[in-house]
């Protein structure tokens, strides 16, 4: 099958432009955002760290850098133990609730974002929680959810329960065998799933656009209204530290998620 | 157990089946039981042009992610490890990029002043800048990048379940190539083009971010009739009401293609 046919050379090429396609946008903000010019202008005239000057100086971009890794930081520490609990229960549970429980928590995968968006809003403006670090946290533990249980589901898939039948049977109590026995050998899928919610926090911005505001605004808040109204290259140094940032986290996650679990 | 879901249950009963229901509620309820809102929305010209306008382009964004995902996957799927590998981390790279941050490099690619009408203008192609953005062709340009790794990972998983002694059995039956790609390939991945489509239709029908900021506020979907309708004119019923439809589209489309393959199959990619 791999000798070169004429269809063959139409399927590389076509591919090829694909991933060019799949590409390239992702590669040009990092020559943007090192130029010195101040529209975009390409190639650029010149290098300059003007733009990375300008986000670094600027107090409203930097606060809203503050909101967006502290509400990162505390819907992992939130939305990862409740996801590992609902994961090993939904997977050690014979009831048949538990399916719709499942079900259930992968919700926020299935409902279009703007219609969650909008109707955390409303809830939040009769409970006084729009504009607060509370209400952004609380809606992005729900966001990052799906992908703890999915990512500890996986891990917990192959892991036989029976070790920690033995460890019980050998007078240890259900909380201490999930902590010495279970935990360790499903360490990666949790931690993966840490990181996954860690991602989708840092990059939510329907709900954030609905719920947040006055000095509890996330970067991509503040990044979107920046777009709307005029294109400024400070967004271009912004958006290469973010992609940095999120692709490290993710070759993190892939690493662990391949080391077993 | 059940004490151990309930963290996760309640956060999700609290946050989005509260929030919804009480968006089914505001849509039927204001002083009393109402059906207004529906009518307006299913009669109103432009919220029947919105809704279509939505169908349409999700509709499209499906079919050119279909063809231009279907030959990346078929290759991944056909070469040796290594070069799969390197076309999937290509395919998944764009992925982890913020939506935020690529509908930003649309800009720079497609605007007036952009580097696409630059280049072209550098080359002698065109002497006036092509309109390339802030209308309907920008936003599915940039619509379909962000999907196209949901239709190419389905279509991969479902690629690598098909045997290659299927095929060598054709060939060696007297079929060629594209025979047996046609009579036996293609039917066989048929349940990865369904989950892909259903996955890529769905995700646009909701799609905010890309042509609110490349749409030009020309190209408007159905989710920017829910915002404006919240923002701009607070009608809250009514901004309910397109919530709901465009919710229960959502699910009915969810239960259709649930008959014909596993739902895990269409959200596990995501």
């Amino acid at each position: 099958m791999t000798r070169t046919s004429p269809a063959r050379i139409v399927l590389y090429v076509i591919s090829a432009l694909v991933l060019v396609y799949l590409i390239l946008p992702v590669l040009i903000i990092a020559p943007i955002s090192f130029s010195s010019a101040r529209f975009l202008t390409f190639p650029p005239p010149s290098f300059s760290l003007r733009w990375y000057q300008q986000y670094f100086a600027n107090p409203a971009w930097m606060q809203a850098t503050k909101v967006t890794l502290t509400v990162a930081l505390l819907t992992v520490l939130i939305a990862t133990p409740c996801g590992v609990a609902a994961a090993y229960a939904i997977s050690q549970s014979k009831l048949r609730i538990m399916r719709i429980i499942h079900m259930a928590l992968l919700l926020p995968l299935v409902v279009p974002i703007i219609i969650t968006a909008v109707g955390i809003f409303f809830v939040y403006a009769k409970v006084g929680l729009v504009a607060t670090m509370p209400g952004l946290v609380l809606a992005n533990v729900m966001l990052g959810l799906p992908y703890v249980v999915i990512s500890v589901l996986a891990g917990l898939q192959s892991f036989d329960p029976a070790q920690e039948m033995v460890a019980r049977s050998l007078g240890m109590n259900r909380l201490r065998s999930f902590f010495a026995v279970t935990l360790p050998q499903i360490k990666s899928s949790v931690v993966a799933g840490g990181i996954f919610a860690f991602i989708s926090a840092m990059d939510e911005t329907i709900v954030a656009l609905f719920i947040s505001g006055g000095q509890y605004q996330p970067l991509t808040k503040r990044m979107f209204t920046a777009l709307r109204d005029e294109i400024d290259p400070t967004i271009a140094a912004i958006s290469t530290l973010m992609t940095a940032a999120s692709f490290m986290l993710v070759l993190l996650a892939s690493t662990r998620q391949k080391r077993g679990g | 157990m059940l004490a151990l879901v309930s963290p996760a249950l309640l956060v999700i009963l609290a946050l989005i089946v509260l929030p919804v229901g009480w968006l089914a509620w505001q849509s039927i309820y204001h002083d009393g039981f109402t059906l207004e809102n529906y009518r307006r929305v299913f009669t109103e010209d432009i919220y029947w042009r919105s809704f279509a306008l939505t169908f349409e382009i999700s509709l499209a964004v499906t079919l050119i992610a279909l063809l231009l995902g279907y030959p990346v996957a078929y290759l991944a799927n056909s070469l040796p490890k290594g070069w799969s590998i390197l076309i999937l981390s290509l395919v998944v790279l764009p992925f982890w990029t913020s939506v935020l941050v690529r509908a930003y490099a649309w800009l720079a690619l497609l605007q007036r002043t952009g580097v696409i009408n630059q280049f072209l203008r550098y080359l002698d192609v065109i002497s006036e800048p092509l309109a390339l953005v802030h209308n309907t062709f920008g936003t599915v340009v940039a619509t379909v990048h962000i999907l196209l790794p949901f239709m190419v990972l389905p279509l991969y998983a479902t690629m690598q379940k098909i045997p290659g002694d299927l095929m060598q059995a054709g060939a060696s039956l007297g079929a060629s190539p594209s025979l047996t790609f046609m009579r036996v390939f293609l039917p066989l991945s048929l349940p990865g083009v369904l989950a892909g489509c259903t996955m890529v239709f769905v995700l646009c029908l909701g799609f905010y971010i890309t042509p609110e900021l490349l749409g030009g506020g020309r190209t408007v979907m159905v989710s920017m009739l829910v915002s404006r309708n919240v923002e701009l004119y607070n009608q809250f019923g009514a901004a309910s009401a397109v919530a709901v439809v465009l919710l229960l589209s959502v699910l009915a489309i969810f239960f259709v293609v649930s008959r014909f393959i596993s739902l895990d199959r269409v959200l596990g990619q995501k």
